[in-house]
């Protein structure tokens, strides 16, 4: 089972991924209590209501935390970013300079991934 | 009150099980701790693994062996599962369930050609959110690293102590992976895998496997072992909450305070400490949620080998660790556990011995420190 067929039957989530195809980051929040949310559920998992709401993000957000591997070709960095909209989420920062640290600002981008699915990474601001 | 004791533990010798089975090694394991506890295979009517046992649950390994039990637990929480196994033991035990528990732990991630731990790919709502990234195991810890020195200060050199007190244990530890003694420069100055952890900053990857027997107070008195009494446990999973995240405490902040609840002890009265050491961050960050130091005070807590036996507050992982000495299956609870039963029958090498050791915490961790895991404490002493 690769991570697309993984994600097609998690159903919860299937307009995040619909959205991500087209470059669009969409961030999960509940009508009842109002609380946003990440990964996306259809049952808040905060108030646990059924009325939870996909809507687009602003795509900006902060790092929360990285860490740095200096591969022979490319710096990969894993990170934690906060959304705008406020949950933290894991993700990569692509094309990051030497200094990218903890605090800084970072605006959405996409990437393929190889089995399929198309990804929320970030870039520095 | 009758406690729970554990009255067998055996750590099997190999690191590296060439042409042996996984299913052999949780056997060689389970007869070695029955033979230390001066027990058989027929006195068992309990069993205890997780899923580094071949199989589904306890089953093939029950075949295996030939076993026929009236209890059984496949609790699995990653490399802490071990110790949630004894706590386990110990209520089913007090429940009349069963009387002699076994509980056993294998594998073979080094013969089999595993360089470092990768996270599992599972049908999980999880999955397709964070396997797309691949974050290996080293990147994940190296995040908590990170945030923890960024809100607090701590530094390399201060995690660094952590291996540089492994490895004064380890020394001594014949059976040690790796047995030199390292300095804080070797640990900062090895080369930084994920920053901002070092390769000195991370574990072995080692083949091999334990086991411990757990019994009723009245079958551990029948038996000629020094007691040692399971007096507190905790157990808690934490994981990313919907989003609001916070890399710097672990489900020890939980799992401990019961255990010490439990056990009417504070940190203060613990003599030896076995805590999970997957990374040096791992330890760090139990310490602080243990409550051996306040949280953000780590690195000055292991600073200057107070970790280190004879010379420090806390003599921890005194046969090495997973750090240098052994992490089968790349979950370490067991051993956690093994080590302070030897110090706690005054069995440890000489050379760290803790004087006095009548009590005794063991701390696992399991799954990614930074996502989704399980920690489990235990509270043990020496009647
Ligand atoms: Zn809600």
């Amino acid at each position: 089972m690769n991570i697309a067929d993984i994600a097609e039957v998690q159903f919860d989530a299937a307009s995040f991924w619909e959205a991500a195809k087209t470059h669009r980051l969409l961030v999960a929040r509940c009508n009842a209590c109002g609380e946003a949310h990440y990964y996306p559920r259809q049952i808040c998992p905060f108030c646990r209501a059924d009325d939870v709401e996909l809507a687009p993000a602003s795509g900006r957000g902060t790092i929360y935390s990285l860490s740095v591997t200096e591969r022979p070709d490319h710096r990969r960095v894993v990170a934690y970013v906060t959304l705008e909209e406020g949950p933290t989420m894991m993700t990569r920062i692509i094309d990051a300079p030497q200094d990218i640290a903890i605090g800084d600002a970072v605006t959405v981008d996409f990437e393929a991934s190889p089995d399929g699915l198309t990804v929320p990474v970030f870039r520095r601001t | 009150m009758s406690r729970a004791c554990i009255v067998g533990a055996f750590e099997h010798p190999t690191r590296k099980a060439e042409g042996i089975s996984v299913a052999q090694l949780h056997m060689q394991s389970a007869r070695g701790a029955l033979a230390d506890a001066g027990l058989t295979f027929d006195d068992v009517d309990g069993y205890f693994c997780a899923g580094d046992a071949p199989g589904l649950g306890p089953m093939s390994m029950l075949e295996y062996m030939n076993l026929n039990v009236s209890h059984f637990d496949s609790t699995d929480s990653g490399g802490s599962a071990y110790l949630v196994h004894v706590a386990h033991a110990a209520q089913a035990i007090a429940t009349g369930k069963c009387n002699v528990a076994l509980i056993t732990l294998a594998g073979r991630p080094r013969a089999a050609g595993m360089k470092s731990a990768k996270m599992p790919l599972a049908p999980t709502p999880d999955t397709p959110f964070e396997a797309p990234h691949a974050a290996s195991i080293v990147e994940m810890y190296g995040m908590v690293a990170a945030r923890h020195m960024h809100e607090f200060g701590t530094t390399s050199e201060q995690l660094a102590w952590i291996k540089v007190a492994a490895s004064h244990h380890a020394q001594h530890n014949e059976n040690a992976m790796l047995r030199n003694v390292v300095t804080v420069e070797d640990v900062v100055n090895s080369p930084i895998v994920s920053a901002p952890l070092h390769r000195l900053d991370c574990c072995v990857v080692s083949d091999g496997g334990g086991a411990l027997v757990v019994t009723s107070e009245a079958v551990a008195k029948s038996l000629s072992r020094p007691l040692v009494a399971v007096r507190g446990s905790g157990e808690a999973i934490r994981h990313p909450s919907a989003g609001r995240i916070d890399l710097t405490t672990s489900a020890a902040a939980v799992s401990g305070p019961r255990a010490f609840s439990e056990a009417g002890v504070t940190p203060a009265d613990i003599k030896y400490a076995s805590i999970y050491d997957s990374f040096t961050i791992t330890v760090l960050v139990a310490l602080e949620d243990l409550g051996f130091c306040e949280k953000g005070k780590g690195g000055a807590f292991v600073a200057d080998g107070n970790l280190i036996s004879g010379i420090g507050r806390l003599p921890f992982n005194t046969d090495g660790g997973g750090l240098c000495n052994n992490h089968p299956s790349n979950r370490g609870g067991m051993t956690k556990v093994i080590e302070a039963v030897r110090q706690l029958r005054g069995e440890a090498h000489p050379a760290v011995q803790v004087a006095d050791c009548d009590l005794a915490l063991a701390h696992g961790t399991g799954g990614s420190l930074a996502t989704r895991h399980g920690s489990a404490t235990l509270i043990l002493e020496r009647q």
